[in-house]
């Protein structure tokens, strides 16, 4: 047997009250100031960090501790379709696999949440009513972000009026990358604004600001606005989710909850297929920032096939053999 | 409170590696009885004795010395060098088909978590023998003298933190540059070398080209004060390198120690701050911290110390401990009761010299030899803890204000084996990188490392470079000498 030594480790330690990130009050007060401060952060070693995802990319996870972790991850997959071709049958279908995922096992839990399109977030509440399964809708004119702040809140304000619990927000990559970091900083508060009590989802597009001292500063400025969660991708660019971007997102998260008090959620999301890719991550999550993050309340993955590989692998731990893809359903 | 995610037990299976119940010298090519009293080697994480291991008297390590001067006058010295380059790939390749064999013995012998073993140990001596390989038949370009010549018969003693490693990082060079070997293993971890005199055997290696004589010190003693012995490498502690340096005075031997070390581990203020933690955890904690080249001084920038400190403690405690076998395990135990005693006399010097002691909640095995992961901090540079090697996994941590007061306090010591240095300023690591004296400087990382960097050190830490073109040099005479 082998344990932790202290699993007390990374409990909460943090001083803050939770309601307002006291401590950074004043440095939004100008984009110097928000710049020198976004700048102030400890950088980030990019070897470093490779490495520190490799080897936590190497335990080993077997019998309980892999049913866990595939029960887990499956009560944590935002259930995705984001295609042109989308329809309102299509996403009637995916309703109905994210509350049974599979149907020959009563005991499967149920996704988190089903993310759309902003049109068709009403036909996924009407399908998704009364089971405690999200609707999330992308908007401010995902996946480029490029259009108009009024553009971009009017299709806040749509997702929402149609009933998107959650809305999965793109940043101002542009503006980011050209160093307008106020500009990023106040869009994201007006959209937050625009939510209501629907849940903001923050999508850096990590694979467009491509190093990892730019992921820290994103990830700070979009907690800093007020985001409920921070969100690698949108899906649409190459690379989206890695281990080292999540691992250095899981760190910002970690020293924001210690500084503010304020505990933000992490959503992985692109490229995860694999149920190896998943349980990588809840390990991530469990040696970087702990039990806390280990829930659908703080932590997601965004993706579409990841669910169906989970599935067989949790027949093959139910069954002792490997069934074949047309043991889950295809959408 | 426990955690959620429980990790359910991931042991690797020991059936895969066959222990006998006993095991000989290894003398020109075969595994013959010692005549000395044989010892016990024991698992040091559960004190299971693993096999009985024979002891060479000074009469058997003069069989052995024998044996390897006829294969350095018959067959290897002689060998055209790129045939000598073909067994040492073949060696190689043996090493990878049996990793997993390796990495399991290794563990069971030495304690150290069998993901150190499978990933570092095994894969890093089969490079070294690669390495090595290719050099074999081109020495006359290693910058050594037109037609550099072997020395003759090695005698080489290797200590128990790295006995694989350590075993391929002495044999390899010898048998590339054209030497014959008597090693000794270290007497609590003798195995794996035993398993490497089967890989001799099953490469078809000449009789004599590498003998194994297992044993304590007194046949370390015969080895290296044997009059046909011509070259001697030692790796261990610095207090038995100076009595071989001693032994060795006055004779025509050659002399490479690869001895002790303090290493200082410099945190500056604009450092990557949670690849720095890793980097330290991995400096101290690496091996139990049995590594010569540890990082046990930290020097962290006043302006980060607090936090540096808070980060490296909360990292500390989600350390997974236990069972050395489990694939998921980071810290293992400690190699021997004599060396967990030396760990916790030196440890108690540090509370008692005033130093504050800081260790992580929870509990360790309850049999085998085991030691919490130690942080000293309020550590002043005349205490012994900041001092003396500890080789074990205690981390004294001290500050500085300014570049120039951490390179004066990272000198500070009678070694110079290693170094590291955090930060994100290029210019700033290549100029302290000039002033320490170290044989090895790590920047923005730490214990890594390869056959073609050459490993030595300063002051009490030795002399002589293993591996990398200058490594050969300690097994090459210029021609015109001898």
């Amino acid at each position: 047997m082998t344990h932790v030594l202290d699993p007390n480790a990374l409990a909460d330690t943090s001083s803050g009250t939770g309601t307002l990130p006291d401590p950074f009050a004043d440095v939004t007060r100008s984009n110097d100031a928000f710049r020198a401060f976004l700048h102030g952060l400890p950088g980030v070693d990019q070897v470093g960090a490779e490495a520190r995802a490799k080897v936590l990319g190497t335990r080993s996870i077997k019998t309980t501790a892999k049913a866990w972790a595939i029960d887990t991850a499956i009560s944590m997959v935002d259930l995705t379709t984001l295609e042109g071709s989308d329809t309102p049958g299509k996403v009637r279908a995916l309703a109905a696999k994210a509350r049974r995922p599979d149907p020959t096992d009563p005991s499967c839990p149920a996704v988190a949440a089903v993310c759309v399109y902003g049109d068709l977030a009403g036909v996924a509440q009407e399908a998704l009513a009364g089971t405690g399964i999200n609707v999330a809708a992308v908007a401010t004119a995902f996946p480029s972000g490029r259009a108009s702040r009024e553009v971009k809140l009017a299709d806040v304000r749509d997702a929402v009026a149609n009933g998107a619990d959650e809305i999965d927000m793109v940043i101002d990559r542009g503006a980011f990358l050209t160093g307008r970091y106020l500009d990023v900083f106040e869009e994201i508060v007006a959209v937050k604004e625009a939510c209501g009590s629907a849940h903001l989802k923050v999508i850096l597009e990590t694979g467009e600001l491509v190093t990892l001292d730019a992921v820290r500063r994103a990830s700070w400025l979009a907690m800093l606005a007020g985001g409920d969660f921070i969100k690698t991708s949108t899906g649409k660019v190459s690379p989206a989710a890695t281990l080292p971007v999540c691992l250095v997102m899981l760190e910002a998260v970690r020293d924001f909850r210690t500084a503010t008090g304020r505990q933000v959620g992490v959503k992985p999301a692109g490229g995860i297929r694999t149920t190896k890719d998943a349980v990588k991550h809840l390990v991530l999550i469990n040696e970087t920032v702990g039990s806390d993050w280990l829930s659908p309340d703080w932590f997601r993955f965004g993706a579409s096939s990841l669910l169906n590989d989970l599935l067989l692998q949790r027949q093959k731990l139910r069954t002792g053999h490997y069934s074949g893809p047309d043991h889950v359903s295809v959408d | 409170m426990t955690s959620l995610f429980e990790y359910a037990p991931a042991p690797e299976s020991r059936s895969i590696v066959d222990i006998r119940p006993s095991y000989g010298l290894f003398v020109d090519g075969e595994f013959v009885d010692g005549t000395g009293t044989p010892l016990k080697t024991v698992n040091p994480a559960t004190e299971e004795v693993l096999s009985e291991v024979a002891t060479g008297s000074e009469e058997d390590v003069d069989r052995a010395v024998r044996a390897a001067r006829r294969a350095f006058v018959k067959t290897w010295g002689p060998m055209r060098p790129a045939d000598r380059g073909k067994y040492l790939f073949r060696i190689a390749r043996l090493l990878q088909e049996r990793a997993r064999e390796f990495a399991v013995l290794e563990t069971l012998d030495n304690g150290k978590p069998i993901r150190e073993s499978r990933d570092v140990d095994v894969p890093l001596a089969a490079a070294h023998f690669f390495y090595h390989a290719g050099w074999a038949d081109k020495l006359e370009h290693a910058g050594l003298g037109p037609a550099p010549r072997p020395l003759g018969v090695a005698g080489q003693v290797i200590p128990w933190n790295f006995p694989l490693l350590m075993l391929a990082w002495k044999v390899a060079p010898a048998l590339a540059t054209g030497n014959t070997v008597v090693l000794k293993p270290a007497e609590t971890t003798p195995l794996t070398a035993l398993l490497f005199a089967e890989i001799c055997q099953q490469a078809d290696l000449p009789p004599g080209v590498v003998n194994i004589v297992t044993g304590a010190g007194e046949t370390g003693r015969a080895v290296i004060s044997h009059p046909d012995v011509d070259k001697v490498a030692f790796t261990g502690s610095t207090e038995v390198g100076r009595s071989i340096a001693r032994a060795v005075a006055g004779t025509e031997k050659r002399l490479t120690l690869e001895l002790g070390g303090k290493a200082a581990n410099i945190v500056f203020d604009d450092a990557p701050i949670d690849q720095a933690v890793e980097g330290i955890v991995r400096g101290i904690f690496f091996n139990q911290g049995h590594v010569c080249c540890a990082g046990s001084r930290l020097l962290v920038q006043e302006s980060v110390h607090d936090e540096v400190v808070a980060s490296l403690q909360r990292r500390i405690g989600t350390l997974r401990v236990g069972d050395p076998m489990d694939k998921n395990t980071d810290l293992g135990a400690i190699n021997s009761a004599e060396q967990l005693a030396r760990i916790r006399e030196l440890a108690a010097f540090g509370e008692t010299e005033g130093a504050t002691c800081w260790q992580p909640e929870g509990e360790l095995p309850d049999r085998g030899f085991w030691f919490k992961p130690t942080v000293f901090t309020d550590v002043s540079p005349a205490h012994r803890i900041a001092r003396d090697e500890v080789f074990g996994p205690v981390l004294s941590v001290m500050t500085f204000r300014t570049p120039d007061e951490a390179v004066a306090k990272a000198n500070n010591t009678t070694y110079g084996l290693s170094a590291g240095i955090w930060s994100e300023k290029g210019s700033r690591i290549l100029k302290v990188t000039d002033q320490l004296r170290a044989g090895v400087v790590w920047a923005n990382t730490f214990n890594e490392f390869d056959p073609t960097s050459p490993f030595g050190g300063y002051k009490q830490s030795g002399y002589g470079r293993e591996g990398g073109r200058q490594g050969l040099a300690a097994y090459l005479s210029s021609g015109d000498q001898k």
